[in-house]
């Protein structure tokens, strides 16, 4: 029996040693799809996955389909190395796709750039992570505009003295907190507190109770949404009737149902609104809907674009070789996509359109655009 | 003064967190010398037993939270999880009895992996919001105490401190005052001898791991009503923490366990409350219990309470 399955081994071997033999175009994805970053990877996981069966409907790239792996990093720090490592040596993939969270992406991306495989980050917005090398793009803005954009968004509310909950076992959160920090100081506003917390915590009534006695006239949160729910409840508990203010992180479906009203009145920034009347967005939101049975979030939005975007690069350069591809994602522009019109800068970033939100009646509501 | 009062509180709420989940911990040490690793996941689905009987409990009264809904949850939940705990010892644990206990130790981490991973697979991933059973609400502190009425206490802080206390009594009363408390402590001394005597060993183990992962229920939905977020992963942490505070307080020894917890969770909460002024970064706060940890097994490896082979369960 054993000896028999040999000759079967190493045709499998031999044929999956042989990039190009499939029709298909091999695309890889990393995300969270479980772990406590979860509705991260499940949103943008959809919104690619939509993505793709939408160019193969068309009749794909090139006359070629594209075929999605998806992988797992369950949102666990080491994971996204090992597994990208396996998407480029085992299933070939000319292009990786992911991660949300930044600390994902920084992993991922130094193997992506010494494999010379395009790397396009739907969602991770720490600035690090495009510097990382010129294989690695993103289709999302960075936090130091994303810090900018709430500092100067609290200075006109007439918040002057802000105090800020940083999460420091996420690059992401460490990144935008010292951006909102910058742009706040330079502008004639004054963090007066500055405490932290590590991902995973439940209990932050020692940190809000430190906040509480700065009397802050709001609190930056740049954290992930599981854990600012959780703050917002516990700091309206202690007294605190501050405003939260926060990132792109504060999007999750889990958000509003831990936080209960705890959130009302507090504002973040984010990549798009779904209510937004733009017919290129409705037209995305229905379709979504109609797949998934739900709203698509942001992350979701921006995991389509990321697939669009790549699709659109192949076609312009007509082959999937390097460095073709590569130069052909990096001359993107204007493109038409759900989260805007994206073109990618010298540096590999998406310069585009923040919206802020604010938390009204159980829901999110659009309050402004912030051009770059 | 008024803001070392509330973080004082916030730590003592925190440390009853940990002490009750650390009480299972100990509990089973006491008698199988065998530290439960999956104790901390047990505690997750008595969470998320809780959270699927909620609201068909609540709906019993008309959808309005009460101490008796919240008994009812909390009865449902413990059942369950001394089920499932009886369920995993018969499964996973007795066929290793008479095996090295570094078997059963790496068996236990199996165990605790596979419901971390069969919780996110049966649950989802996401966290949920778990229901409020009792109307959780600030106590209103009377006008004659002056300054202090600025202290915020919840209700289920209190509770969760009330409830520590009373099963601290309890297990204290089983151990020492029953017949099968006798037989635990007969076992954690010889398991051979007991067996001669006429003791059903394997009855005497089910019952200790029922209890153990019955008080690890009571914890997941006590602390679930305190911080209403779970998620099949959320017993990781305090689990670790909770484990740490058995060992400090003396492994296998009750009030040790509860002392334990406390000390941690006030621990922190100072380091994290005060961290400008003590100059340690508030990130530092493991490292700092940690280190205690570390500076009194130096001095008294069996912890603050262990006695060496004596009062062990």
């Amino acid at each position: 029996m054993r000896i028999a399955a040999i000759p079967l081994f190493v045709a499998t071997l031999l044929l999956g040693a042989m990039p190009g033999l499939g029709q298909d175009i091999q695309v890889g994805e990393f995300a969270s799809m479980t772990g406590g970053s979860a509705s991260f990877g499940q949103s943008s996981h959809n919104g690619t996955a939509l993505a793709v069966d939408e160019i193969n409907a068309a009749g794909g790239v090139l006359g070629k389909k594209i075929d999605l792996t998806t992988e797992d990093d369950r949102s666990v720090a080491g994971e996204p190395s090992t597994i990208v490592r396996k998407l480029i040596s085992e299933d070939h993939v000319i292009a990786v796709l992911g991660e949300v969270a930044s600390s994902k992406s920084l992993e991922a991306a130094p193997i992506c750039q010494e494999n010379k495989v395009p790397m396009i980050s739907p969602a991770s917005t720490n600035a690090k992570v495009t510097q990382v090398g010129d294989y690695i793009f993103r289709v999302c803005f960075i936090d130091p505009f994303q810090g900018k954009v709430m500092a100067k968004f609290a200075l006109s509310k007439g918040w002057k003295n802000v105090a800020v909950l940083t999460d420091v076992k996420q690059d992401y959160s460490v990144g935008l907190a010292k951006a909102f920090q910058d742009a706040f100081t330079a502008s004639g506003g004054t963090v007066i507190k500055s405490v932290d917390y590590s991902t995973g915590d439940k209990d932050f009534r020692a940190q809000l109770t430190d906040i509480k006695a700065a009397h802050p006239d709001a609190i930056f949160v740049p954290g992930y949404y599981g854990e600012v729910a959780l703050i917002a409840r516990e700091g309206r508990q202690l007294g605190i009737k501050a405003p939260l203010l926060g990132g792109d992180g504060w999007v999750g479906e889990s958000l509003l149902k831990i936080a209960g009203h705890a959130l009302d009145g507090s504002f973040f920034s984010n990549h798009y609104s779904q209510d937004d009347p733009s017919p290129v967005i409705q037209n995305f939101v229905k379709t979504y809907q109609a797949k998934y049975g739900e709203k698509p979030d942001a992350m979701a939005a921006l995991g389509y674009d990321s697939a669009k975007i790549l699709a659109d690069a192949i076609t312009r350069a007509g082959t999937t070789d390097e460095p073709q591809l590569r130069d052909a994602i990096a001359s993107t522009k204007v493109f038409k996509g759900v989260t805007g019109d994206i073109t990618l800068d010298a540096d590999r970033n998406a310069t585009k359109a923040a919206v802020i939100l604010t938390i009204a009646n159980g829901g999110f509501q659009f309050v402004q655009r912030v051009a770059p | 003064m008024i803001e070392f009062l509330q973080q004082l509180i916030n730590g003592l709420s925190l440390g009853a967190i940990y002490a009750l989940i650390a009480l299972g911990y100990t509990m089973v040490y006491g008698v199988l010398r065998f530290i439960n690793f999956a104790h901390g996941d047990v505690f997750m689905v008595g969470a998320f037993a809780g959270f699927y009987v909620a609201p068909y409990v609540l709906k019993l009264s008309n959808g309005n939270p009460s101490w008796t809904v919240m008994f009812l949850v909390l009865v449902i939940a413990m059942l369950a999880c001394a089920i499932l705990g009886m369920v995993i010892e018969k499964l996973a644990y007795r066929p290793l009895r008479n095996r090295p206990r570094l078997t059963v130790l790496i068996t236990a981490i199996g165990v605790s992996l596979f419901l971390e991973n069969f919780g996110q697979y049966a649950f989802g991933v996401d966290p949920q919001y778990f229901p409020d059973l009792i109307g959780d609400h600030a106590i209103t502190i009377p006008a004659w105490c002056g300054p202090l009425q600025d202290l915020t206490i919840m209700v289920s802080q209190v509770l969760v401190f009330a409830v520590t206390l009373f099963l601290l009594i309890l297990l204290r009363f089983i151990v020492t005052r029953t017949k099968l408390g006798m037989a635990m402590r007969a076992l954690s001394v010889n398991p051979l001898a007991t067996s001669l005597m006429g003791v059903n060993n394997d009855v005497v183990i089910s019952f200790t791991f029922g209890l153990g992962s019955a008080l690890a229920g009571a914890a997941g939905i006590l602390i679930s009503i305190q911080q209403p977020s779970i998620d099949p992963l959320m017993g990781l942490q305090p689990g670790i923490k909770a484990f740490v505070a058995a060992v400090l307080g003396g492994i296998g020894n009750i009030p040790g366990a509860a002392l334990g917890g406390i000390i941690i969770g006030v621990i922190e909460t100072l380091v994290v409350g005060y961290s400008d002024r003590l100059h340690i970064p508030s990130g530092y706060r493991d490292a700092v219990a940690f280190f205690l940890l570390i500076l009194i097994l130096l001095f008294k490896p069996t912890g603050l309470l262990g006695r060496v082979e004596r009062e062990k369960v």
